[in-house]
């Protein structure tokens, strides 16, 4: 395959870890809360998902029924990160910076050591292939496009319907506006919270799933899955809170991200060495610059949910 | 109306915010979600760690670790007091930003800023110039890297109502990067490590960490009296209360906004030069190691109250440190802390809603009473 078709599929493999991070970020920031524990949670739903391969990686149950146990495991164990958050942030009303930041800190170190006690020869080796149907075989970069990665498309598509198509979102999205409006109109607040913080979890969580399991498929790729979490938030800035905008915009930070080690393949360009880390700090930058102009041309749809990081007190006037 | 009263529908309890709850009590909460938390630690450390599960009679020296990991030698009591140091140091930075209501999650990046100044310098002119002029150089390039760094969100806040949550944020990774590109410029062999410079050491006296740990007690106090007996520290209150408030009394709301980061990233450039002149005389990407993020919560949990950061840094470190030793004596991943300073640091975040707010159960039939008479 042709070496730039190849670099834009693997962009686009690389970039579904943060379209799940993402699309799980800007559910639980619709509502009005500021997760910053999504590293956490990502790396959660990857030990979660490995640890019932682990379990169940050389069974002779059906390869397609292992993929969706993984799934479920993922999607449950980072669920349940959400949902201590949201516990913590809802109920308790604690401060969502500190309560996310916590999030990451247990959920980081929470996974090192549960993935350190697994086996990849089990949880690997064989699984990784059906992950990977039904490019398996491959030799190319499209190799990695597997299950999940399909999953991914159709979750960031799902999610932008339902936000901006339904009343579910539009209730949603009055929640994360105006908790007090949305409350004295009759729409379940805590309800709704509670919903979008576990679900938007769930599927970050399968973003740290699908980058140790297909994209990666080592047993190094947990250690340096804290990092994409973080670009994860980067992202939801980037697509201005737009789920199906992460498909365009996880490509393009993989792009951005992976560059450096594939221009250097590339005849006719030669890149330093100094420059792979500038190359790498650009999604940040780009990052920032939309944020900015965002807040400076102060479109109302392009703007944060306005009650992000403010906890809801009903009694509060 | 009755039948509404004794609808379904009816709250088992309400809260109410409490204003008047007694520092006494408020300590006691805290100190019972804190052994909370170290019960379920226990808990969970029986599912982690196979040692343990073994022998269940083990789970005294468990605990025992969190004494011996920090204070069972004098090299680990010093380890103990420099790591509570600089981390307080942070906190310290991050307190008037805070006190704004300005939530400044950069500080990771400002400090790595801060050491990288220290150590530019010190790598371009160290052994060149005598060893006071570099150290005193090298601490202003500190504070000029780490303003730099808080000022740039600050002002886009002020000026545009850019949110500084999600910019500060940004600024750490830029920060890391940055510093990976001049690690890449300075060892051009590709390694990208820096040795250990020769210079640039803040002197020592009695102990290596003596002259750190003293700073930054004195800053606490300094920081303390700027807060809460200056006209600076009571503006910041005011704009943190309400912003409107502040409008309308006169105060120059983006002013106090900039001029308060400036302060906060001043502060974190002098922990990035305690880091960078004071401990290591070298940089990596991970030279500050997450604890500008744990800082946000030692500060969180403090309050914002200087002295009681003191407080809060020291429980911090001394878990970590205990937890570390867990990790050497029961043979578990490095990562161990991490977990156990996540679940205390829940309990505490949770603990929290007790002091501020108080809960009333409802009696049905005295609700409905209630009601009708009024």
């Amino acid at each position: 395959m042709n070496v730039w078709l190849n670099f834009l599929v693997d962009s686009l493999a690389f970039g579904a870890t943060f379209i799940y991070g993402s699309t799980g970020e800007i559910i639980t920031e619709k509502s009005g809360h500021l997760n910053l524990g999504i590293p956490g949670i990502m790396c959660m739903g990857g030990a979660g998902g490995c640890y019932m391969l682990n379990l169940i990686g050389q069974s002779n149950i059906h390869p397609a029924l292992i993929v969706l146990f993984g799934i479920c495991a993922s999607f449950t164990a980072a669920a349940l990160m959400g949902l201590i958050y949201g516990f913590l942030t809802i109920t308790m009303r604690a401060n969502q910076n500190v309560t996310g930041l916590a999030l990451t800190t247990f959920g980081a170190g929470l996974m090192k050591v549960i993935m350190s006690k697994l086996d990849a020869t089990v949880y690997l080796v064989g699984p990784r292939m059906m992950f990977r149907w039904p490019f398996a075989h491959r030799q190319d970069a499209l190799q990695t496009l597997g299950v999940m990665f399909f999953l991914a498309i159709v979750l960031a598509i799902g999610a932008s319907w339902v936000l901006y198509r339904t009343k579910v979102g539009l209730q949603l999205r009055a929640v994360g506006e105006n908790p007090a409006t949305a409350d004295a109109v009759g729409i379940n607040v805590t309800k709704y919270k509670y919903v979008a913080t576990s679900v938007g979890a769930g599927i970050a969580g399968l973003g740290g799933f699908y980058y140790i399991i297909d994209y990666m498929a080592s047993q190094e790729a947990y250690l340096s899955l804290e990092s994409l979490g973080w670009l994860s938030i980067a992202l939801v800035i980037f697509v201005l809170w737009r789920p199906h905008m992460t498909i365009i915009g996880s490509t393009v930070f993989g792009f951005l991200f992976s560059c450096s080690s594939y221009i250097a393949n590339i005849e006719g360009i030669t890149v330093t060495m100094a420059a792979k880390p500038l190359l790498k700090m650009l999604p940040y930058v780009v990052t920032i610059i939309v944020l900015i102009i965002s807040s400076i041309r102060n479109k109302r749809e392009n703007q944060p949910p306005a009650s992000l990081g403010l906890p809801y007190f009903r009694e509060e006037r | 109306m009755k039948n509404k009263s004794s609808s379904p529908k009816e709250p088992l309890v309400h809260l109410t915010k409490r204003m008047d709850i007694s520092p006494l009590c408020a300590l006691g909460v805290r100190v019972l979600a804190f052994l909370f938390g170290m019960i379920i630690c226990g808990l969970v450390a029986f599912l982690l760690i196979e040692r343990l599960n073994d022998n269940p009679e083990r789970i005294g020296e468990f605990y025992q670790c969190f004494i011996k990991g920090p204070f069972s030698t004098r090299r680990k009591l010093w380890k103990f007091l420099k790591n509570s140091a600089v981390l307080l140091c942070i906190a310290l930075a991050l307190a008037p930003a805070f006190r704004m209501r300005f939530w400044n999650t950069g500080a990771e990046g400002q400090t790595l800023v801060g050491v990288l100044g220290a150590i530019a310098v010190n790598f371009y002119l160290g052994g060149k110039i005598p060893e006071w002029q570099l150290l005193v150089l090298m601490l202003f390039a500190s504070l000029l890297c780490g303003a730099i760094w808080a000022i740039i969100p600050a002002v886009f806040k002020a000026k545009w109502g850019t949110n500084e949550t999600l910019f500060t944020l940004m600024m750490n990774y830029v920060a890391t990067y940055l510093v990976s590109y001049f690690l890449v410029v300075w060892v051009p062999n590709g390694s990208s490590s820096l040795g250990k410079l020769s210079h640039g050491k803040l002197p020592s006296f009695y102990h290596d960490y003596l002259l750190i740990i003293l700073i930054v007690l004195g800053l606490t106090i300094l920081l303390h009296i700027y807060l809460t007996h200056s006209k600076h520290g009571y503006e910041i209150s005011v704009v943190g209360e309400s912003e409107n408030t502040a409008r309308y009394v006169g105060i120059n709301v983006n002013r106090v906004i900039i001029r308060t980061m400036l302060l906060s990233g001043l502060l974190c450039g002098l922990a990035g030069y305690l880091i960078g002149a004071g401990l290591d005389q070298s940089i990596t990407p991970n030279s500050v190691g997450g604890q500008g993020f744990t800082a946000i919560m030692v500060a969180w949990m403090a309050k914002f109250n200087p002295f009681a950061m003191v407080i809060t840094s020291s429980l911090i470190s001394a878990l970590g440190q205990g937890a570390e030793q867990i990790s050497q004596d029961f043979n578990v991943s490095g990562a161990f802390p991490d977990v156990i300073i996540g679940i205390v640091l829940f309990f505490i975040i949770a603990s929290e809603f007790f002091i501020n707010y108080e809960i009333h159960f409802h009696k049905r039939h005295n609700m409905a009473k209630e009601v009708l008479k009024g």
